[in-house]
């Protein structure tokens, strides 16, 4: 009944993510693809526009890895932990060349999302009054309600994304992804994107998603393809599944801090590495342990049988 | 941060002491990591027990069971009342009024409130490219009032900021009082040195309270404006041993956010 979606991480990049697109791996804090990222940067896809909300240490890595000609954010650091210097070094230094950014609040970022889900030609906000943002953004403009009220907002620009990557709990083959804990924009940028690739932990059958169809954030309709790769998303985590890798987020910022140790790192956990797999065998299984989180679980709904 | 041993508490222990007890009316609070979140546990568990803490990330009611590292810590979501999407969270919560008390700091602060935390030096050529505004610009206009927390010193206490980030007060407060956003902008700083409030003539910052054994000289020396100083200025009191107790021992057992 449905096309086959379930692919590798190598093919869907491959086949999915090409130069010069505009690439949006979203999550916040939470379901953060790394595993994506690192697949991108080894197949050293070229000229990307990289959206995000956060860009995280996995835009730090893609743009040490040369892959992005451009930014879109509206908050660039190491969360809980500082600085992004790989990126920092190409604003500040144009170190080893320049990098374009346009840059949003949280909120303008994600109305951006919700317009292009909604195939709105822009979205009315009631922010960046009196602040500089729009003065250094020339897409963030003000405009007059038509009503009677006249009230002052600001509109962004609808983002649709060519390619978002979004990572999920648990998908079924066609696609259909469900995602409990934070939701971040995964749903909005998805309903944006011209394409999309859903990466999850667990593949089910649909039979799993269908017993519980509150928690589908994404159908299957707008998703190209599929892929099972658990423990994508070290360092960020999967709620339920593994926590946030905090030491790592803060070695980043000492790996990053120094090119050399960089392009080492670089090295050594992704062009050295043929996949996901080899980073997950590489880190070692006392690791991952040590990173399970102990269970919580949701109480049930009856959602009721009208046969 | 250095402590202060005589006294018996750190500098960080007294800022959050004395912005916990800020909370006490709020109910409806946008927190964020580090100081802010320590500080919104404590008064949730002295002054303002049915205080909500709401993060960007989407959550409302969180109950974290550990320090959260970031504002999107799993910790948040195991037993919150309610997690949303962000658009939710932005426009249902935030845009339509329902936070009455959210913290921002930043890089720099003038004497209206106004924060950067944007760029030092020039944009198109920062010296320092800082994070940019995540939700900060708009928790600034929406929410009803701001509590700031931030370290004082010459650098980041300054009379022209490189770029506003954040709208505080305009220095006009006919201007202020048109504006017609839901928030009324920073009705207090709580930094390392001193507390402020906002003198409702001119929305400029007044010192309030110094801590304990600080000298107006030394508050003087680390910002960039003469300070308005208000006519009954005090001492902040020190935190009490239940505060300390909470903060060491349940709040941040590690001394990350404290010492």
């Amino acid at each position: 009944m449905t096309e086959r979606k379930v692919t590798t991480m190598h093919d869907a990049v491959a086949e999915l993510v090409r130069d010069g697109d505009t690439v949006a791996i979203e999550g916040f804090t939470h379901l953060i693809c790394f595993a994506a990222g690192h697949e991108i940067v080894r197949q050293r896809k070229r000229d990307l526009t990289l959206a995000r909300m956060t860009p995280d240490v996995i835009y730090d890595q893609m743009v040490a890895g040369g892959v992005a000609r451009k930014l879109i954010f509206s908050w660039l650091g190491n969360p809980g932990v500082g600085s992004l210097h790989a990126i920092r070094r190409r604003i500040e230094d144009h170190d080893p060349g320049p990098l374009e950014i346009e840059e949003y609040s949280h909120f303008g970022m994600v109305c951006r999302y919700v317009a292009g889900a909604s195939n709105l030609p822009f979205f009315p906000i009631r922010s960046y009054y009196e602040s500089d943002i729009p003065k250094v953004n020339p897409k963030i403009v003000p405009m007059r309600s038509p009503y009677e009220d006249g009230t002052e907002v600001y509109v962004v620009p609808p983002l649709v994304p060519d390619v978002a990557i979004v990572h999920v709990q648990r998908a079924d083959a066609a696609g259909d992804a469900q995602i409990w804990g934070l939701l971040g924009c995964q749903k909005e940028a998805a309903f944006a994107a011209k394409r999309v690739i859903v990466v999850c932990e667990e593949l089910v059958d649909g039979s799993v998603i269908r017993r519980d169809p509150n928690r589908t954030a994404i159908p299957g309709v707008v998703v190209d393809a599929v892929v099972h790769e658990p423990l994508a998303c070290h360092p960020s985590f999967a709620q339920g599944y593994y926590d946030r890798d905090n030491a790592f987020y803060l070695e980043w910022d000492r790996i990053a801090r120094d090119p050399e140790t960089l392009e080492a790192w670089m090295r050594e956990w992704i062009y050295d590495l043929g996949s996901h797999r080899d980073y997950v065998e590489k880190r070692g299984e006392a690791s991952w342990a040590s990173l399970r989180p102990g269970v919580a679980l949701s109480g049930e709904v009856d959602y009721g049988s009208y046969a | 941060m250095s402590a202060v041993p005589e006294l018996g508490y750190s500098k960080s222990e007294i800022m959050i002491a004395a912005s916990a007890r800020g909370l006490a009316e709020a109910r409806n609070c946008f927190v964020g990591v580090g100081l802010p979140n320590i500080v919104c546990n404590l008064a949730q568990r002295t002054v303002s027990p049915k205080l909500q803490l709401v993060y960007e990330s989407g959550v409302f009611g969180a109950r974290p069971a550990r320090l959260p590292l970031s504002i999107g810590d799993p910790t948040l979501a195991t037993g919150a009342t309610a997690i949303t999407s962000m658009f939710e969270l932005f426009a249902f919560y935030l845009q339509a009024g329902l936070i009455d008390v959210a913290f921002l700091g930043g890089a720099q602060i003038d004497r209206f409130g106004n924060l950067n935390t944007t760029v030092i030096g020039d944009y198109e050529r920062p010296k320092v490219r800082l994070p940019g505004s995540g939700g900060a610009c708009e928790i600034a206009i929406h929410a009803r009032t701001i509590l700031v927390i931030m370290r004082q010193a010459q650098r980041s206490f300054v009379e022209r900021l490189d770029f506003r980030t954040s709208p505080g007060h305009s220095g006009d407060p006919a201007h202020d009082a048109a504006r017609g956003w839901s928030g009324s902008g920073p009705t207090s700083v709580v930094t390392d040195l001193a507390t402020y409030g906002f003198d409702p003539g001119t929305g400029e910052m007044a010192l309030r309270t110094l801590h304990p054994g600080v000298k107006l000289e030394e508050v003087r020396a680390n910002m960039g404006w003469e300070p308005r100083v208000s006519p009954d200025l005090g001492e902040t009191p020190p935190p009490t041993e239940e505060e300390l107790r909470l903060i060491r021992e349940e709040l941040d057992p590690g001394g990350v956010s404290t010492k």
